[in-house]
């Protein structure tokens, strides 16, 4: 009768999200039994409306796949239909009526993939109007979601396209113990962010680590002043958040009488939902010793850590999160900025990766999401230099499949194998190269960017009769 | 230098006699960078420039001069801090005697890579205000703001970069209050702690700001912030030629201090550019009028826009330093382009690019990958970061090629300099080749394992 609630109790018993779930036991895709899936606490009132475009069956043949599990295929074929990955290997037969592509001299990945963005968020032009990303009103806005200030006609949309980025997640930012929830969204223009809003994706809770939080308050005189006052603004909410989710277990369990409903808490109701493991946390924490008390607190109150974020120093405690599985999302070379990015370095990711963690190279950063696998790239050439050689096949899963694990989504997409999403990208040549470009980039099996169409970038309204489309790259 | 060396020399022996473990203060001079200079004034009788540069032979290279073709197997030999020969395969240039050779394998050579914007030694950790020597908010410190008292020659992010194959770099101030942000410099990036020889231009140029951010420090509009930089000028020239009668009181009040009206005035004579960030076409025309009302000479700083005017850049000969990364619209960079480079250069300009970063300056090899990447032609990226650069500031004469009688910034490349897995092998800066260290290397190789208790990079926890 009342499907929240009945969920609520599903998911006492299920968790989710790469931060405990075994390697192989992913989120199950959208259309699994709903009875075995966690569920979210309350409805989502902005519910996705992503239809896919509109799309040929096309076979790119002849080119250098790297399918994101690992593998690396010279001379392969994929086939996508009806917006589908149909078929991925060295001989694949073209349907009749497909589109063929010969792709040779290229390379083909999975379409590319961001953990940490402001797109939409914080939007190109960078106005005051456009400052949507930071509620730097109070320590704790968990209650506030990134998706209600992410304007879909940020022209960044469409460069980061063009950089072959298919789906990302956008967060509030760091300024707060808990800044809000993230969004998950494929990258196609919309009118709509909930026209974006990719089909089955868990929110995720944005909290922050380390010098921001307690720079913002404490500047002001307020709490949090200290890393102390950081950690006991976390374990605080969380007890007020089991008391929350208590409260409402209790109500369900004599009878869920409606005159007796308790009342709604925009704020504990986000963060009940992540001790559900329906939402997953995103964690912004730069330094090692930082992280490890989070793991902590994570243990104190029963929910998982799905992703640290920046995690500069994550390469000292690999260990750590490959044990707790938790993926670090790292910059390839961000250091120095402030005293929490110093110990940075050029190996972070790798050295990660080598402990058998879930590493992740992100943008967080609207011309870095243009150039993920650049970034990627410079991580293998400076630790190739040191003696860590790390395959391309393994390394593109930094920008592919491991985030989509981490934003909950490696089931629909993040690597190609028959039956997940069209999201590919057919690359110039070696996607680890400064001189490869994106040349086309297929979002649900649509083509939504072609470099050799004459105005390629599909740009919101936003830049239109400013200049000829023609001369914008 | 020697003067430097003599008061660490000094303190060495004071540590010393005080009982201090000779390792502890080994470690104690490594990590303040000071072994390298104490040492070869201590074994050698040369004089310190001398000791600095052994004589170096470069055998087997693709030398990439620069300024002449491209040389497949020559020999480049380095002697007293400057290039002695350039010779191609298959001839034998003198060698001086006790030279270390470096066989490079066939691969690349370059001259050090010159990047044209950077706080490299004035701003560490930049979310501290401690650290920061950039920006001054002293209304009264403008144009005459030199940002050498401040530059810190063992500042962390120095070898970071240098090891990198960035041997040059402009450090320059920030705007402040003042849209004037005031004088930048040009040293090299070698080891040790010396200021005065890494000190190549001084000052290099005068820093300011007009478009949004002139118009943000003069009162709110582009038109008040042209009109400030315009009274600045023009009263460093009534200041300039009425000395006498200013210092005798009987001149009319200027509306910047006496310190800085000199300064302005190196602007004036030309023996200094004027170097305007700006980005947007109107912003751009708007300096090259000023350049053209006071016969300045001026460079045009960010110019994400450019290319829309590049026609008028190049008829006024006047040189841009761009990032072609940087293609987000702004409301002063709506035609910003990663085919901004391409454009301009194909237009004509003279173009040098910049990372316009400091932590991490070091990419500025990927920057000029990317405008390879869309359509600037491979050598006219290199020139871009050497030679045109060097021409821009002024020190071509000594720098930006490998030519005989230009110091020795030189760096063997493991491949193409600008592609994301080459690495720079050797890194000879002035002559000598500088350790492949880096805080961050010593980070890496203390984390390399990790685990038992004792272990390098003791337990985690």
């Amino acid at each position: 009768m009342n499907r929240p609630l009945l969920f609520l109790v599903a998911g006492l018993f299920f968790t989710t999200g790469c931060a405990t779930a075994p390697r192989d036991s992913s989120p199950a895709p959208p259309d699994a039994d709903q009875d075995a899936q966690p569920s979210p606490l309350f409805e989502d009132p902005f519910p996705s409306t992503y239809r896919a475009f509109p799309s040929t069956p096309t076979l790119i043949r002849d080119a250098t796949i790297l399918t994101g599990t690992g593998e690396i295929i010279e001379g392969g074929a994929i086939l996508l239909r009806d917006g589908r990955i149909a078929e991925v290997g060295r001989d694949v037969a073209a349907p009749a009526g497909a589109t063929i592509i010969d792709g040779s001299g290229m390379w083909v990945t999975p379409g590319i993939i961001d953990t940490h963005s402001h797109l939409g968020v914080y939007a190109s032009p960078g106005v005051a109007a456009n400052a949507d990303g930071n509620e730097m009103t109070n320590p704790n806005t968990a209650e506030v979601w990134a998706e209600h200030s992410l304007w879909p006609q940020d022209p960044g949309f469409g460069h980061a396209l063009a950089g072959g980025t298919t789906s990302l997640q956008i967060l509030p930012g760091s300024a707060n113990l808990f800044g809000g929830r993230s969004v998950t969204v494929k990258n196609v223009p919309a009118r709509t962010y909930q026209a974006m809003k990719f089909p089955g994706a868990p929110h995720g809770l944005k909290m922050a680590c380390g010098e921001n939080p307690k720079r913002v308050y404490g500047g002001q005189g307020r709490f949090p002043m200290t890393a102390m006052g950081n950690v006991a603004g976390y374990r605080s909410a969380w007890i007020e958040a089991e008391r929350y989710r208590d409260r409402w277990t209790r109500w369900r369990d004599n009878g869920a009488d409606p005159a007796d409903r308790p009342d709604r808490n925009l704020r504990l109701e986000t963060l009940a939902a992540v001790l559900e493991g329906d939402i997953l946390v995103h964690n912004h924490c730069y330094r090692a010793d930082e992280m490890v008390t989070m793991i902590d607190i994570a243990r104190e109150f029963g929910y998982t850590i799905t992703s640290f974020h920046h995690a500069t120093e994550a390469y000292k405690i690999r260990d750590y999160l490959a044990e707790h599985d938790i993926c670090a999302s790292m910059w390839a070379d961000w250091w120095g900025f402030k005293l929490e990015a110093y110990d940075a370095i050029l190996q972070n990711v790798s050295l990660v990766h080598e402990a058998g963690a879930c590493a992740i190279v992100h943008s967080d950063d609207g011309h870095g999401i243009q150039r993920l696998n650049q970034e990627a790239a410079k991580v293998l050439g400076a630790s190739a230099a040191h003696g860590l050689h790390i395959p391309k096949e393994e390394a593109i899963a930094w920008i592919t499949l491991n985030p989509a694990r981490s934003m909950g989504i490696d089931e629909e997409t993040g690597s190609l194998e028959a039956g997940k999403a069209g999201d590919v990208v057919l690359w110039s040549g070696d996607p680890f190269s400064v001189y490869t470009r994106a040349e086309k980039v297929f979002v649900d099996g649509a083509l939504m960017y072609d470099r050799s169409a004459p105005d390629p970038l599909l740009f919101g309204d936003f830049m239109l009769g400013i200049l000829p489309p023609e001369v914008v790259r | 230098m020697s003067g430097a060396r003599t008061i660490v020399s000094v303190l060495a022996a004071l540590v010393l006699s005080a009982g201090v473990s000779a390792p502890a203060l080994q470690a104690q001079a490594q990590a303040q960078g000071l072994i390298q200079a104490l040492a070869p004034a201590q074994a050698s009788t040369q004089t310190p420039a001398q000791a600095q540069a052994q004589a170096i032979i470069i055998t087997n290279a693709e030398i990439h001069t620069i300024s002449g073709e491209v040389i497949q197997g020559g020999t480049i030999v380095v002697e007293d801090g400057r290039i002695t020969a350039v010779a191609p395969a298959g001839t034998a240039p003198p060698t001086p005697p006790n030279a270390r050779t470096i066989d490079a394998g066939g691969r690349i050579v370059t001259p050090g890579f010159l990047e044209s914007s950077t706080q490299l030694g004035i701003v560490a950790m930049g979310a501290e205000p401690g650290p920061a020597d950039a920006t001054v908010t002293n209304p009264r410190v403008t144009a005459s703001f030199n940002v050498l008292d401040g530059f810190d020659p063992n500042a962390m992010a120095i070898p970071v970069t240098r090891i990198e194959g960035i041997t040059r770099a402009i450090v320059r101030p920030n705007p402040g209050v003042s849209l004037i942000a005031g004088q930048g410099i040009l040293v090299d990036l070698r080891t040790g702690d010396a200021v005065v020889e890494r000190v190549h231009a001084n000052p290099v140029g005068m820093f300011a700001v007009l478009g949004q951010g002139g118009s943000a420090r003069a009162g709110g509009a582009r038109g008040a912030a042209t009109q400030q930089l315009r009274e600045a000028l023009q009263d460093a020239r009534d200041h300039d030629q009425n000395r006498s009668a200013f210092e005798a009181g009987n001149r009319r009040d200027y509306a910047f201090s006496r310190l800085d009206l000199e300064a302005m005035a190196l602007v004036l004579t030309g023996e200094i550019p004027l170097v305007v960030q700006v980005h947007r076409a109107s912003d751009i025309r708007a300096a090259l009028r000023m350049k053209e009302e006071f016969g300045i000479r001026l460079i045009l700083f960010g110019a994400l826009e450019g290319w829309m005017v590049a026609d008028e850049i190049r008829d006024a000969g006047v040189p841009v330093v761009i990032n072609p990364m940087l293609n987000l619209p702004g409301m002063e960079s709506l035609g910003a382009t990663l085919e901004n480079a391409a454009r301009l250069h194909e237009a004509g300009v003279t173009v040098a690019l910049s990372s316009f970063d400091t932590d991490n300056a070091r990419n500025l090899k990927q920057v000029a990958g990317n405008a390879v990447a869309n359509g600037l032609p491979h050598d006219a990226a290199l020139r871009a970061v050497t030679l045109t650069p060097a021409e821009i500031w002024g020190i071509e004469e000594r720098f930006g090629s490998i030519e005989v009688g230009k110091e020795a910034d030189l760096v063997i490349w493991s491949g193409d300099p600008f592609e994301l897995d080459t690495r720079a092998e050797h890194v000879i800066i002035a002559g000598r080749e500088i350790p492949l260290e880096s805080r961050q290397i010593d980070l890496f190789n203390r984390y390399r394992t990790i685990g038992g208790p004792g272990g390098p990079g003791g337990p985690p926890r």
